[in-house]
């Protein structure tokens, strides 16, 4: 980001005190939006519940007779296999969808509106905006792998390299998904309408992206379209963090391809922030 | 040196599609004024006031606001305004205390948010959430966001529709209250009494031009201020307008003795108004309004 902390011109007033910085600012558009977001339960309990009960939906369903998925030899469990998938999607739900829909809905009851009028600069709320889903995100992980762990004895990482690769895929996907998010966020009427146009997009992601399915089992039309989408590529790394060395020949090319993750997510971050900035409202369409 | 006004504009003009919102707009807002602009629904007023308040791109005139055109201006001017837009629904999860305090952080040399919210009268009311608040509350939050900046230009956009008549009273005397400090506004409003009570001078707004302007008292020029005469005859009713009723008065006692139904009527703000702007007559009428009126 372009923040700067520096105080932003002075002089053409008769004010002497200078200007908050941006980044000071974001930080505490992080705490307000953060602090917020808590007191809405009906979602923070979606947000929260989500990804740890299809993880729990689909390791029953599949695992019941207790059989594993064979990599060539190497048995892993199911919980083990949905895992990657889990974490990738509340990792979209979180940024992407959370992010989407909660702009259309600031914009449509005129909160964007009423910040506009003040100087806090744009980039301080976007600052706010990643910031809330990078603490809300990270929340949402440490209770994934604790159940995960403990409740499907689902094996974590045990050197810092694998913690390493889930750092960037999951600090890369996150910022990705809210810059996304943010882009998204104009496309949506109102926000009534906003869930509606959100919420198939993120489904049929899912669905494509082998967050729901074994990705190797899909079609490879579905796989290539797919591979256009951020998605599949953050569960592909968490894939890689998750599953043995040895599960990398199921994958499309027999590796995990980590330079391909990060030009594919590292594309998709420079395309939302450019779309972002570029139809970024603050009213409602409605409203000239 | 006198300082420059806090507004000035200038042949305004504003287009949507094939309606002209605002057409020709001319209009100074000295500082320390407060200024009161008048209008009904599609007079222009908001179009108008959002063009000031940097929110829309203007298509043609000149615009200054606090010295420097709001479509081009940037954080340090804003920090200089305070906006109370019209009622919107947003902020509902935080509390009183937290939003007054999270915006004062926007500003470069904000007012201490515990006396702003003292002073909009929410102190009981400081740990609650907006959402649970009524509708005169939630005003009071939007007018304590609007000033916690310490603005030297407020603009306040129909601030008290909505309200029952104590809750406006009471509105009015948070207003009065909060302006010791020399600060410059700009209200609009449908209310006339609002108007009256709180503006230094009035601005009539119709079909996007000004029609009239003036103090409450002087508003619309002498000829629409003139007394009407009322009696009764065997004919029936009559009227006559005059600049001096107690004369005519005088003449009609001298002749009839007691004068049957007699009333002598002053025009109310609502008369001289509605005169104003009822001149739905296409384009001439309306534009020949504002010489008379200017005086």
């Amino acid at each position: 980001m372009t923040a700067t902390t520096t105080a932003a011109p002075t002089g053409q007033t008769r004010r002497t005190a200078p200007l908050p910085g941006a980044l000071r600012l974001g930080v505490a558009r992080t705490r307000y939006e953060v602090r917020t977001f808590f007191r809405e339960r009906d979602a923070v309990i979606f947000i929260f519940a989500y990804p740890v009960i299809m993880l729990a939906i689909f390791a029953t369903v599949f695992g019941q007779d207790g059989s594993d998925i064979d990599f060539g030899g190497l048995a892993v469990s199911f919980p083990q296999y949905f895992l990657p998938g889990m974490v990738a999607t509340g990792v979209m739900l979180t940024s992407f969808q959370n992010i989407a829909i909660s702009i259309a809905v600031e914009r449509d009851e005129g909160g964007l509106k009423r910040l506009r009028a003040t100087p806090m600069p744009a980039s301080s709320y976007f600052l706010g905006k990643i910031g809330q889903v990078l603490v809300n995100c990270l929340l949402q992980m440490a209770i994934l792998l604790a159940v995960a762990a403990l409740a499907f004895d689902v094996p974590l990482p045990d050197d810092a390299a694998g913690w390493g690769t889930f750092a960037w895929v999951f600090l890369l996907g996150t910022t990705t998904g809210a810059v996304c998010g943010v882009a998204f966020s104009s496309l949506p009427r109102s926000g009534r309408s906003a869930s509606a146009v959100v919420t198939p997009i993120v489904l049929v992601l899912q669905f494509i992206s082998g967050v729901f399915f074994r990705f190797d089992e899909l079609p490879s039309w579905m796989q290539q379209l797919a591979s256009v989408f951020p998605l599949k590529w953050v569960a592909q790394g968490m894939r890689s963090v998750f599953l043995p060395d040895e599960a990398a020949v199921l994958e499309v090319d027999g590796t995990w391809q980590h330079g391909m993750t990060a030009a594919v997510l590292g594309a998709w971050l420079v395309v939302g922030l450019v779309v972002g900035v570029r139809t970024f409202r603050w009213r409602r369409r409605d409203d000239g | 040196m006198a300082p420059a006004p806090a507004i000035e504009v200038g042949g305004l003009r504003k287009t949507y599609g094939t309606k002209k919102a605002v057409d020709g707009l001319d209009l100074v807002v000295e500082r320390g004024e407060i200024l009161a602009v008048l209008g009904p629904n599609g007079a222009g007023k908001t179009t108008t006031v959002e063009i000031l308040e940097g929110f829309r791109e203007r298509d043609a005139g000149d615009v200054r606001v606090l010295g420097e055109d709001p479509a081009h201006a940037g954080r340090a001017w804003r920090s200089r305004l305070g906006v109370v837009l019209q009622s919107t629904d947003d902020l509902a999860e935080a509390t009183v205390g937290e939003l007054v305090r999270h915006f004062a952080r926007f500003y470069p040399d904000p007012r201490d948010p515990e006396e702003v919210i003292d002073a909009v009268g929410l102190r009981e009311k400081v740990n609650t959430r907006t959402r649970q608040l009524s509708g005169g509350q939630r005003r009071r939050v939007d007018v304590a966001l609007g000033i916690v900046g310490r603005p030297e230009l407020v603009f306040l956009d129909e601030p008290t529709t909505g309200f029952d008549p104590q809750a406006r009273r009471d509105f009015w005397d948070l207003i009065t209250s909060l302006l010791d400090d020399g600060a410059t506004i700009l209200l609009t409003t449908h209310y006339l009494e609002e108007a009256e009570h709180l503006a230094d001078r009035v601005v009539v707004v119709s079909s996007g031009t000004v029609v009239a302007q003036g103090s409450p008292q002087d508003l619309g020029g002498r000829t629409a201020r003139q007394a009407v005469v009322r009696w009764t005859t065997a004919d029936g009713p009559r009227e006559v307008r005059t600049d001096t009723p107690t004369a005519v008065v005088a003449d009609l006692a001298a002749q009839l003795g007691e004068i049957p139904g007699l009333q002598v009527l002053r025009p109310t703000l609502e008369d001289v108004y509605l005169s104003l702007i009822t001149p739905a007559a296409p384009a001439g009428a309306t534009h020949e309004q504002p010489t008379e009126a200017a005086r």
